[in-house]
């Protein structure tokens, strides 16, 4: 079992912000048991709503059974003008794990320490992705309890409070929706959204920014990536290089003080923060996105059933019918494009906080490491 | 006082000014050029050489030198000096990739930091010959510094690529597959001919995986500058006006972190990794000089083994009575009970030299190494302090985003 004291997850919480503020829901994943390939999850509940049967409660739940809660917000209608936010990504041990086989295999080409310092160092890695998983996990349940609309969810709910293993709902609403909301073309909904002439200026601008800024931040996601990658490997460089030192001039005082120098350096988290501020703001706006795209859909409906009436007037059939029809498309536009707007407005400024907090916090890292290797210098320096 | 390396360091001073008042010569290669066009283009390196001892002409001269001249100078030194038991500090290799791209003229990065190498490795070469203090008395050595034109050095063709070490190693086997083993009563020879291989595999180990270092730090170059125009990209679609700012902020940051990586490759290189490349093919010199003991001891071994045929030779034509051969016989037997006693005393001689080559060798490593990593350890230091310079500066950016 792996516990997260307050301190770190609070360090972890930069990404998304605003959140576990109102004290009648909180959520947090105290613990996780990661076996295997699964990841369980201890999802803790402290609310004073009378909605839930009990005050302060605990679940386990399985990756799947948060992507299933996802995935039933975004089939409900009632939600088509919000934005839901994004899934989590599934746990992903992959990377630290084919580097634990290699260092396996390795093994017999390195001297103790190295591959125990190796050992070391792939173990923080591996805790660095879990940390990460419970995380993100966690700063998803947290948005929908502090949304005003989806924190009263029936499914929500039942996925805090339901004792019993959710797997076989998660079943029947596969059955149910059939999933096939997600399995209409997707890659239309940018040719929808474009394509759609747009009366509204708000919404213009806000297509143009979305789509752009959506290539851009996905653009710096990988780019921030191969750069976080290139800083490991400078890491392993220097454990083998401060080994094999050792080996060489144990006695020597000079090389014991420069192997320290070099472990300072060792890739800290300060990259590493702006990788996954990146990453989760894209999946952000993709949800964003979605929301135009939702409601460009509800207007393609509003004036196909407007070109509907007008048929059935010419045709003088089915008038009440297409008028009863066309009168539900607005409204169910209208009411999406307020929600809509509603929901842009705060997620921009949700956004710009986000990462001014993570800006500042790596800005402030940077300074403090540096600062420290400075003063375990063995050379003295004049500052 | 936490700062030890700092009183070794001024221990390391005070060693240093000691030793420039005993052999007080100061050279230096500087300002490549290159003379000529098309494959016959070279480069010319100028040599300047700051003395005050008596045996040379004056106190502050120049002479131009290409790299065959250095070559040159190291195979006249192999050949004189070897046989006493010197360790010849090696040049650096030839490489022929290296050459062409001299002679047709590219100016790339890659070959600017190839000129750039070999100048250093010319100079170090030097300065290790000029410090060690037999080879600065050989003539060679003078008229190397001195002469205005020299002779063009002929048989540099045997130090091509990794001929050098591959040369050392093939005597070094040859060495060892001879039948006739010494015995030795005093081990400090075999003991510290084993400590010699084992350092030279450990830096071997050392430079493949700063190679490595060098590699990845020239990738973080690269990935940092895409990753900053990808950042000023985001910066330029941002709505929020300050948020934009400070991305554009941060692109110019990432800009400036690629600068330093770039040094901080530089230092790895030129400091780390040819520091280890340099031991490496010195080590393999040390064990040449362990090889040429060896030999000695064969000559000795060889002429004591030709005495005894020789007398035995004169038992026989004593039985079978032939005066003027009998006379012959003896003054062979004289000749070789002379070149007995002079082997012996060679052998003796070059086991002293070679004792004190190698702790002279040591001493000079351990200063050079302490010296080496000094630099790199204040290299590291600059960069970190501009580091925090780079930073501060954004902070204030970072923190005005509303």
């Amino acid at each position: 079992m792996t516990s997260l004291d307050d301190n770190s997850k609070e360090k972890l919480r930069s990404v998304s912000v605003d959140l576990n503020n109102d004290a009648s829901l909180v959520i947090d994943i105290p613990d996780a048991l990661c076996e295997r390939d699964m990841v369980k999850f201890t999802v803790h509940t402290k609310t004073t709503l009378s909605s839930f049967q009990k005050p302060d409660f605990s679940v386990p739940r399985q990756h799947e059974d948060f992507i299933w809660l996802h995935d039933t917000l975004v089939e409900t209608e009632e939600y088509a003008g919000l934005i839901i936010p994004p899934a989590p990504p599934k746990p992903d041990f992959e990377s630290p794990r084919e580097k634990m086989h290699k260092l396996g295999e390795g093994e017999a080409s390195m001297t103790k320490e190295e591959y125990a310092k190796m050992k070391q160092e792939l173990e923080a890695e591996y805790l660095a992705v879990f940390k990460k998983t419970v995380q993100v996990h966690e700063v998803f349940l947290q948005r929908l309890s502090s949304h005003p609309v989806l924190s009263k969810d029936r499914n929500f709910q039942i996925f805090l409070e339901y004792d019993q293993d959710l797997s076989v709902r998660r079943k029947n609403a596969k059955e149910m929706f059939g999933g096939f909301f997600k399995n209409m073309v997707k890659s239309a909904d940018e040719v929808l959204i474009s394509g759609i002439k747009e009366v509204d200026d708000f919404f213009e601008q806000e297509k143009t920014f979305l789509l752009d800024y959506f290539s851009k931040i996905k653009d710096s996601t990988a780019k921030a990536e191969k750069m976080t990658r290139s800083h490991k490997n400078i890491a392993d460089d220097y454990i083998h290089i401060s080994a094999t030192l050792n080996a060489i001039c144990a006695e020597d005082s000079v090389g014991v003080e420069i192997r320290g120098l070099l472990e300072g350096r060792v890739a800290s988290d300060q990259e590493l923060k702006l990788t996954e501020l990146l990453r989760y703001y894209m999946r952000d706006i993709q949800a964003a996105k979605d929301l135009l795209y939702r409601r460009a859909r509800a207007l393609a409906n509003y004036e196909n059933s407007n070109k509907a009436l007008d048929k059935a007037r010419l045709k003088s059939r089915d008038i009440p019918q297409a008028e009863e029809h066309q009168q539900q498309c607005l409204q169910k536009f209208d009411r999406l494009s307020e929600s809509a707007k509603k929901e842009l407005t705060s997620f921009k400024g949700r956004r710009v906080m986000a990462f001014k907090k993570n800006l500042v916090e790596m800005a402030e890292l940077e300074i403090k490491h540096a600062k420290v290797s400075l003063t375990a210098h063995p050379i003295k320096h004049t500052v | 006082c936490f700062n030890w390396l700092r009183c070794d360091f001024c221990s390391l001073q005070l060693e240093e000014e000691e030793a420039k008042s005993s052999f007080d010569v100061d050279v230096a290669v500087t300002n490549p050029e290159k003379v000529g066009d098309g494959m016959n283009a070279y480069m010319a390196y100028k040599v300047s050489t700051r003395s005050s001892l008596s045996m040379f002409k004056s106190k502050a001269f120049t002479v131009r030198r290409r790299f065959s001249d250095f070559l040159g100078l190291y195979e006249k030194l192999s050949v004189k000096q070897s046989l006493h038991g010197c360790i010849i500090p090696p040049p650096p290799e030839k490489s022929v990739v290296g050459m062409t791209k001299m002679k047709v003229g590219m100016d790339d990065p890659s070959s600017v930091e190839f000129l750039e190498r070999r100048r250093a490795a010319l100079e170090r070469f030097l300065q290790r010959v000029v410090s060690h203090p037999l080879l600065l008395q050989d003539p060679d050595v003078r008229e190397f510094l001195e002469r205005d034109d020299l002779p063009r050095a002929v048989n540099t063709q045997t130090l091509s690529g990794a001929g050098f070490l591959k040369m050392i190693t093939k005597a070094s086997d040859a060495v060892s597959k001879m039948t006739i083993k010494m015995n030795e009563s005093d081990t400090w020879f075999e003991d510290k001919f084993q400590e010699v291989e084992a350092e030279e595999q450990q830096l071997r180990k050392l430079h493949v995986v700063v190679d490595s270092l060098v590699n990845h730090r020239k990738e973080l170059c690269v990935n940092t500058a895409i990753f900053a125009k990808s950042m000023a990209m985001l910066g330029n679609s941002e709505d929020s006006t300050a948020l934009s700012r400070a991305l554009s902020q941060l692109a110019e940051v990432e800009d400036k972190m690629e600068q330093l990586h770039q040094e901080q490759a530089a230092s790895d290189f030129f400091i780390f990794a040819e520091l280890l490349a340099d031991y490496i093919r010195l080590l393999a010199a040390v064990r040449g000089c362990f090889d040429q003991r060896v030999r000695s001891w064969q000559r000795w071994q060889e002429a004591q083994s030709t005495l005894q045929k020789k007398r035995e030779a004169e038992a026989k034509l004593l039985w079978a009575n032939k005066p003027d051969k009998l006379q012959q016989a003896k003054e062979e037997i004289t000749e070789w009970e002379a070149r007995v006693t002079q082997y012996e005393r060679d052998f003796d001689r070059v086991g002293m030299a070679v004792r004190k080559e190698v702790l002279r060798f040591e001493k000079e490593k351990t200063k050079d190494f302490k010296s080496q990593i000094v630099k790199y350890l204040e290299a590291m230091l600059q960069s970190q302090q501009r580091l925090i310079k780079f930073w501060e500066a954004f902070l204030p950016e970072a923190k005005a985003i509303a």
